[in-house]
């Protein structure tokens, strides 16, 4: 038979740790994302000379693929005296990773605030923490959050590479019995939940934005 | 340093502002006395909305300088030398001056309450009471007393021109910059505009300058007419001498168009 109920039972729990592993890392390395990609964004708006070097990172780190960027945090950073365990080293890179694609997406939203917002700024003479807090992002944020949602998505799939809590611990059970079936498609359909899962909750979250801006 | 009522509230000394190759501003010698009400006509492209974006900053000016109620606005003095201002000096002496734009640049994610206690709130330190109290002032000064709550987009182009003058009004300017005010607005809303900016004129010591093209509106209300041409005034006087008796050929030529037109 190629498929046994009672072996997909008895893992479950084993994966379904291994699951929760996998939700933390992609709740920390998204609050990394979001957050450090909005800082990148806004630093690219200053003046060039603080604009230039935050843009040679985002694209440096954007043009490279991930795993390098895990493998250098994890083998090479410890040359230079910092040590960081796979988990941390993971979500950090997907952090970083993210962030760069969040501030492109970000910048957009910047970007399309017209030039009448900012004038009137001016004019009542905000100074620019509070033009940035109170008036351009409460504008800025609402309409990329599911081009966010999307990234939220990605990065949750990444985990797979990146903490291989799951995948890793499907293999050893496999290796163990001999049986790939069960443990591989449990993880394609705690993965494909879990999706459909934060996929709704960014609607929710939509819904919520959009009730609130007015335009 | 001369004192008091002689000193004028607005001075423009020499000052040029150019676009690439393009002189905007050309030199451009200008003085505002305290409380009076200049409006700027001219052709478009002659450079007066200009006059009113340097005057609040959005524009950097290229020659010059520009004074604001005895002080300089552009610059800063060091060791004897007048050098261009930091961002603290402009922002100190540009709170006295408000501005209303032709498209409202209302916050549209406030309502117009809001609008009116964002910057009293954060730039003045104003409690959220005592700024809530003073917006409302403002919004039943210009009839919206029942529209507080209301987003911009609940409200009538010549409603959000008020609510856009209550809240520059909210931060106590000396000096009110109104940037062709009313020509986004459907004609029939013009009138409410006006109306609220004849009231201020009444009610306020404000030094009011404003670029317009209601040559009628113009006429009746400010203490002087200023004709732009090509980045400079080119005639300057009171509103009956220009509008009546206009010296310079350009200035006649002009108010023939529009009051053709009009």
């Amino acid at each position: 038979m190629l498929w046994d109920w009672e072996y997909a039972l008895e893992i479950l729990p084993i994966l379904g740790k291994a699951a929760i592993i996998t939700v933390e890392a992609t709740f920390l390395g998204f609050v990394i994302a979001a957050s450090l990609g909005l800082i990148f964004a806004i630093l690219r708006m200053l003046g060039p000379a603080i604009a230039t070097p935050v843009t040679i990172l985002v694209e440096l780190v954007r043009s490279t693929p991930l795993l390098i960027q895990i493998f250098f945090l994890y083998f090479v950073l410890p040359k230079f005296g910092v040590t960081l365990d796979a988990f941390t080293a993971g979500v950090l890179a997907l952090g970083l990773h993210y962030a760069t694609y969040c501030s492109e997406v970000y910048r957009a939203g910047l970007e399309n605030i017209p030039r009448g917002q900012w004038e009137a700024s001016t004019a009542l003479n905000l100074g620019l923490f509070t033009t940035f807090k109170d008036i351009i992002l409460p504008q800025a944020i609402p309409p990329v959050v599911p081009a966010l949602g999307n990234y939220l998505v990605a990065l949750f799939k990444e985990t797979a590479i990146a903490v291989l809590e799951l995948m890793q611990t499907a293999k050893i059970l496999g290796s163990e019995t001999f049986r790939y079936v069960e443990p591989i498609t449990l993880v394609g359909v705690i993965f494909l939940i879990m999706s459909l899962v934060s996929a709704a909750g960014i609607r929710w979250v939509e819904r919520v934005l959009n009730r609130r801006i007015m335009r | 340093m001369t004192s008091g009522a002689a000193m004028p509230m607005v001075r423009f000394e020499k000052v040029t502002k150019r676009y690439g190759n393009l002189t905007v501003i050309d030199g451009l010698d200008l003085s505002i006395g305290r409380g009076e009400k200049v409006a700027m006509i001219g052709p478009s492209g002659s450079g007066k909305t200009t006059v009113l974006r340097m005057l609040m900053t959005l524009e950097r000016i290229d020659g010059g300088v520009i004074w604001v109620d005895g002080e300089m606005l552009t610059h800063v003095e060091r060791n004897g030398i007048a050098v261009p201002a930091d961002t603290a000096h402009l922002r100190r002496v540009r709170g006295k001056i408000g501005m209303v734009f032709q498209h409202f640049n209302l916050f549209p994610h406030m309502t117009a309450l809001k609008n009116c206690m964002e910057a009293p709130v954060t730039v003045l330190g104003m409690t959220k009471r005592e700024a809530e109290e003073r917006a409302g002032e403002l919004l039943a000064m210009v009839g919206l007393a029942d529209k507080r709550n209301h987003f911009p987009s609940q409200l009538s182009g010549g409603q959000q021109q008020r609510v856009a003058i209550a809240r520059a009004l909210a931060m106590r300017p000396k000096i009110m910059l109104f940037d062709e005010v009313t020509s986004a607005l459907d004609p029939e809303l013009v009138g409410e505009v006006l109306n609220v900016i004849r009231k201020l004129g009444a009610e306020h010591d404000l030094t009011m300058l404003m670029v317009t093209h209601q040559m009628g509106f113009a006429r009746e209300f400010a203490d002087r007419i200023s004709f732009f041409h090509r980045g400079k005034i080119e005639e300057d006087g009171k509103p009956d001498d220009i509008f009546g008796n206009p010296k310079n050929e350009r200035t006649r030529q002009f108010l023939h168009a529009v009051l053709d037109a009009g």
